[in-house]
């Protein structure tokens, strides 16, 4: 009896042993580039960069999120992110949508169409952005002389027009994932029901609205929450189009701090607005936490 | 800002422009209600038509910065500026190719971006399936704070750790080993930090899970321990997962842009991302190797599209629907 109890023992202790060693790689990953820099971020936010290097850095407490966030530099970065969202996650959302429904028939040929829509998913925000920089570039962009701007600066250079145009840029390039996404929702409605509301007389929009529409919220609620999470993390297309310019009005948050840091030499600055940018990822994905959950009880 | 204003200072040319667009969708508007209202028996090949022209229509407008990037790479540069443009090459210059190739790096950026994304996927998947078996099969002490540590790494995306991280392995210069493989400029530097993935270990601990709870006793009977079970039972029935998996690191680390472009500093180790950002600086009188940049650039992913559509849509949208 005894023995068994010992080998028992040592059974679990071996399983608990091999569980670490399994789980170890990746703890020693997000320890070194998570963990830390996640919590070295509140460290740095606390001590003010000094003017010029070799200077020791001052503590300076919570004196600098007050001035940072308080700063019509960070307001504007805000606004300009936010704003960057409003205008590319709805419509790169409906333009799928749109394409989705169009491309949702049975049709011969149809998978020619169906690849050519998801076709900007092979495009990176650098190759959409380079393609585009120079569409619209005043000398030689096709784009910059259909819109008929002739030989006048590009829309990027143009106060009124940068942030529309890199929107539109992410729009585009976003297309194909935004397209694959909402057929896969699409094909998830069920055709025995859409049947049925055409046999009890209902038309193509109201079989739209009140069949399709409902089934698809969830997929839409998914695009929508992840598009937001990342059209707060855009960098590429700030950094090749317009690098935040001009006077501000294209630079987003994370273009903010890879200027504050890797320009302006300041960590603490960079520091605070990260832990922002981080406060308003978590927000969004407890939203879709919390709206997974409830999709999770529906179906019981 | 009212409307009319808003419309009283944009260029006529750009009022064309909209008066064109507006012109398309209410013409793809009708004929999506043609198409919708024809009859079978009346209508069924007007519809049809309708249909693909309606279909072509779209297909065209997604298409039309592509197309304009390949004529474009096949003009003179001279050529490039001419109004009315050229829409059609007919005299293409195919050398831009194999100058964005080698004069332009191309070719050096692209194996440096296959590099590296082939290890951070096979990373990925070794360290997730490592950990998603320990979680889904092993019982041990912090099981489940240790769990949801792994959650929470999905909390804190890169751009929020970014400056920090390039810190930590700038200081590993100084460190023997380390530095070399893992330094500011090193291929280590681009792959490490993205050797673990929270989302991937849950990915696969779900599929895990959902496997027949005697799977592992029966298993056990025939002799086979953790490893034998992991490598032979486990994994090959986790396959769609893992390809699931496969992909969403593929793309992550094939489309990365703000690491790679903070840690490397020579074309020896920049991926094609970052390459491109080198090319769009170029000259306006090489401005054809751009545009041909941007197409080498775009195509191994959009023949990995034309191959793999299936299953690219079915893993792509993994977890996103019901069902």
């Amino acid at each position: 009896m005894t023995t068994e109890r010992v080998h028992r023992f040592s059974r679990r202790t071996r399983e608990a042993a091999l569980g670490y060693l399994l789980v170890l790689p990746s703890l020693l990953i997000f320890g070194t580039f998570v963990f830390y820099p996640f919590f070295r971020n509140f460290q740095l936010s606390l001590y003010r960069t000094p003017p010029f290097p070799n200077l020791p850095k001052r503590y300076v407490g919570f004196q600098q999120f007050h001035d940072i966030l308080g700063s019509a530099e960070f307001r504007n970065s805000l606004k300009v992110t936010l704003l960057f969202a409003v205008m590319s996650v709805p419509t790169g959302i409906i333009l799928g949508l749109i394409l989705a429904v169009v491309a949702h028939q049975r049709l011969r040929g149809i998978t020619i169409y169906r690849t050519i829509f998801s076709s900007t998913v092979a495009t990176s925000v650098a190759v959409a952005s380079v393609i585009f920089f120079t569409l619209l570039n005043p000398a030689i962009g096709l784009l910059n002389y259909w819109l008929g701007r002739g030989h006048a600066p590009s829309p990027l250079d143009d106060p009124k027009w940068a942030l529309v145009a890199v929107a539109g840029v992410t729009v585009w390039q976003n297309l194909g994932i935004a397209f694959i996404l909402m057929s896969a929702g699409l094909q998830a409605v069920p055709d025995e029901l859409l049947e049925s509301a055409r046999v009890d007389g209902a038309g193509v929009w109201s079989r739209f609205r009140n069949v399709t529409l409902p089934l698809l919220s969830p997929t839409l609620f998914f695009a929508t929450v992840v598009g937001g999470i990342l059209a707060f993390q855009a960098f590429g297309q700030i950094d090749l189009l317009t690098k935040g310019g001009p006077n501000g009005h294209t630079n987003v948050l994370v273009y903010a701090i890879y200027t504050s840091v890797f320009r302006d030499n300041d960590t603490g600055k960079g520091a605070v607005l990260a832990i922002a940018l981080f406060v308003i990822t978590l927000v969004l994905t407890l939203v879709q936490l919390r709206f997974l959950e409830r999709r999770v009880q529906y179906e019981r | 800002m009212s409307a009319d204003v808003m419309l009283a200072t944009l260029t006529p040319g750009f009022q064309r422009f909209l008066v064109v667009i507006a012109l398309l969708v209410v013409a793809a508007i009708v004929l999506a209600i043609v198409s919708a209202k024809a009859t079978p028996h009346t209508a069924r090949r007007a519809s049809a038509v309708n249909r693909y022209l309606l279909l072509t229509m779209l297909a065209l407008i997604v298409l039309f910065p592509i197309y304009v990037t390949v004529v474009n790479s096949l003009l003179r540069p001279d050529v490039i500026g001419h109004r009315p443009p050229t829409l059609f090459p007919t005299h293409p210059l195919w050398n831009t190719y194999s100058s964005a190739w080698s004069d332009g790096h191309l070719g050096r950026y692209l194996f440096n971006s296959f590099f590296v994304t082939l290890l951070i996927v096979i990373g990925q998947i070794i360290t997730a399936v490592l950990a998603a078996y320990a979680f889904a099969f092993l019982a041990f002490p912090l099981k489940r704070f240790i769990f949801v540590l792994f959650l929470s790494t999905l909390m804190v995306p890169a751009e929020v750790t970014f400056f920090t991280n390039y810190q930590t392995v700038s200081s590993f210069r100084n460190v023997p080993v380390l530095g070399t493989i893992a330094g500011y400029n090193t291929y280590g530097a681009l792959v490490v930090p993205f050797l673990a993935t929270g989302f991937g270990a849950f990915l696969i601990r779900q599929a895990f899970m959902s496997l027949p709870r005697d799977l592992r006793d029966a298993a056990a009977l025939d002799g086979y321990g953790h490893w034998r079970f992991m490598t032979r039972v486990a994994v090959p029935l986790a396959r769609p997962a893992i390809a699931s998996l496969a992909l969403f690191s593929f793309f992550g680390a094939w489309n990365q842009y703000l690491w790679p472009l903070v840690v490397t500093n020579d074309d020896n180790h920049r991926t094609v991302q970052i390459g491109l950002r080198q090319l769009a600086g170029a000259s306006v009188d090489r401005i054809n190797v751009t545009f041909a940049g941007t197409i080498l650039a775009a195509l191994p992913l959009f023949v990995l599209l034309l191959v793999f559509q299936k299953q690219l849509v079915r893993g792509l949208t993994a977890g996103a629907v019901k069902g």
